[in-house]
């Protein structure tokens, strides 16, 4: 996610385990949708450990993201249409 | 032997912050060289600054290419490597080499390293040939077990 700068990100939480991103998304969020590692959302591979949890609420995407020496954030991104393609494309089941 | 521009070996580092991950990235850009490779190195601006620092003349490391990039290329299919090695330190690390495995098809080596070594080696659960050791500073057994791994051992026969 080279781009992520332009997303209009809201940092939720940072410096988390994958482990605790999934139960942070899975606590947090009214709808939960899972994918596999490489997953393309924003036009950029999801990096992570499957089942990697993405969490909607209307047009809001609650995602991770993954730098090599800061370790896993979980972003706030509004976007309808990738809120809409993840509700098509991801898992309601791990 | 002159490797396909797209599966020629690569390697992907890590963040930099553990010495033997610089140390072990030179070696094997020199042992893939010796066989007549050139393997590419992946990393973060940090990481790679450190190579080009270490090696001005380009002795060992002939390609590099940023992290993020080589991730897109992977998904793309634009690099097929027929055997990529995967350094882990970290959950991050972990995160990436689980990820590379859903990317790609050929051999892959994940070597997980740094002073919580075993217990990220533990929640490594994915398909590919592992080698873990709680190595910080001394690249020495790493070394060894990755001659193991890829065959660059020395005979003693």
């Amino acid at each position: 996610m080279g781009c992520v700068e332009d997303l209009g990100y809201e940092v939720l939480k940072s410096g988390v385990s994958f482990a605790e991103c999934r139960a942070f998304i899975e606590e947090h969020c009214s709808e939960v949708f899972y994918v596999n590692p490489g997953f393309k959302i924003f036009d950029k591979c999801l990096i992570g450990v499957p089942p990697i949890a993405i969490g909607l609420d209307g047009p809001v995407v609650i995602l991770p993201y993954t730098k090599p020496c800061y370790g896993t954030f979980i972003l706030k991104v509004q976007s309808a249409e990738e809120a809409d393609m993840i509700r098509k494309k991801g898992r309601k089941k791990p | 032997m002159h490797d396909n521009e797209n599966s020629g070996p690569l390697l992907i580092l890590g963040c930099p912050e553990v010495p033997v991950q610089q140390a072990l990235a030179l070696y094997s850009a020199h042992r893939f060289g010796e066989h007549g490779r050139e393997l590419r190195i992946a990393g973060n601006t940090a990481v790679l600054q450190l190579l080009r620092v270490s090696d001005p003349g380009k002795v060992y490391v002939k390609k590099m290419m940023d992290l993020d990039r080589c991730i897109e290329d992977l998904s793309t299919k634009k690099l097929e490597p027929e055997v990529c090695i995967v350094f882990a330190h970290s959950d991050a690390g972990i995160s990436y080499a689980t990820t590379i495995r859903y990317l790609t098809e050929g051999r892959l080596i994940a070597v997980v390293f740094g002073r919580e070594a075993e217990a990220l080696g533990a929640q490594l659960d994915i398909p590919c040939e592992k080698i873990v050791e709680k190595a910080v500073h001394n690249p020495g057994q790493l070394r060894k077990k990755l001659d193991e791994v890829m065959g660059w051992a020395v005979s003693k026969t």
